[in-house]
């Protein structure tokens, strides 16, 4: 990787470091070992950032789509499919490359040298349709139709799957809570498996979660060939040089799909175009 | 500018339905729900509910 592209990933990291201190600004939940109660937790943040994250000062909004899908009250999240849907629509996945905390973190563990870094293997592009199933399946179906006697669901994609709300919920939580120490049992330390595994991998291969597990990745994928800013690229400027695929961590062509689903607008490819035919 | 918004006509429709959306749920009283799991300990999504 040349400096300027060096330069620009670690100003992509700034933003979304930024982003995840405003969104996690609620430090005395750190010291009191407490999660943040405010009115602001109406609102969803964009990205996965879990609610019971004592810094947290909104709601992830696929936590909060299954809360609502769960309760026995309402069967549909209108408010929450809504607030992704008019995310989604205007940036398409861009919130995966800058305003997702879980995100800044695989970014970061990527950055970690490891002997061999993995681009790509065989059954990855079948992979990343994974998430499209678990998107239907723990945050949809699951919580729709597994209730118990009250006709509530559970959340069951943060329940069983879930590495942000491990990192960013449990693990400080359990640390700095008595009660909390004295409650994990088996979900707990699976959940931490899973954390690992995830952290592991992303030394490995470039954002595993986002390409093959995240929900919230899937949801904002299948706007980002529509969304209002979306890349495009000048036939008449662009002299097919590759340079722009060849620089991508998703492993996207931005020639032959500037706006492919996997794509989340780093914007590594426009700043590497050497013609500046993508804008 | 008029291109721009006629080449984003389909992402505007669905940013505006959207916030249609939005209202409709908070309406029907949906963010309640939200606010309510979210200011709580979420046990499930710690792992220890």
């Amino acid at each position: 990787m040349d400096k300027k592209q060096n330069r620009n990933e670690w100003k992509r990291h700034g933003i979304q470091a930024i982003w995840a201190l405003l969104t996690n600004s609620y430090l005395l939940g750190f010291a009191q070992g407490k999660i943040y109660r405010g009115k602001l937790k109406n609102l969803c943040v964009p990205g996965l950032n879990c609610y019971s994250c004592p810094g947290a000062v909104g709601a992830c909004p696929i936590g909060a789509m299954q809360a609502v899908i769960g309760s026995w009250n309402f069967k549909f999240a209108f408010y929450v499919a809504g607030f992704l849907m008019f995310v989604g629509a205007l940036t398409g996945r861009f919130v995966c490359g800058w305003l997702c905390p879980f995100g800044l973190i695989q970014d970061l563990l990527h950055k970690i040298p490891f002997p061999r870094k993995i681009n790509t293997f065989r059954g990855d592009k079948l992979l990343r349709k994974l998430k499209y199933v678990i998107l239907l399946v723990f945050v949809i179906l699951l919580p729709m139709f597994v209730v118990d006697v009250m006709g509530q669901g559970a959340p069951y994609f943060c329940k069983l799957i879930c590495p942000a709300g491990t990192l960013e919920g449990g693990i400080p939580l359990v640390l700095l809570n008595r009660t909390m120490r004295g409650a994990v049992g088996w979900l707990y330390a699976w959940k931490n498996l899973l954390l690992l595994i995830t952290i592991f991998l992303s030394m490995l291969i470039y954002r595993p979660f986002c390409k093959y597990i995240c929900p919230l990745g899937a949801v904002y994928s299948v706007f980002n060939p529509i969304s209002v800013f979306r890349y495009r690229v000048d036939r008449e400027k662009c002299t097919n040089c590759k340079s722009c695929a060849k620089v991508c961590k998703m492993q996207v062509n931005p020639t032959e799909n500037a706006n492919h689903p996997e794509c989340i607008r780093c914007g590594a490819c426009k700043k590497t175009c050497p013609e500046n035919a993508i804008y | 500018m008029r291109k721009f918004l006629l080449d984003s006509k389909g992402g505007i429709c669905l940013a505006a339905l959207g916030l249609v959306m939005m209202g409709f749920g908070i309406l029907r009283g949906e963010m309640p729900v939200v606010l309510q799991k979210a200011i709580n300990i979420c046990m499930e999504c710690i792992g220890i509910g």
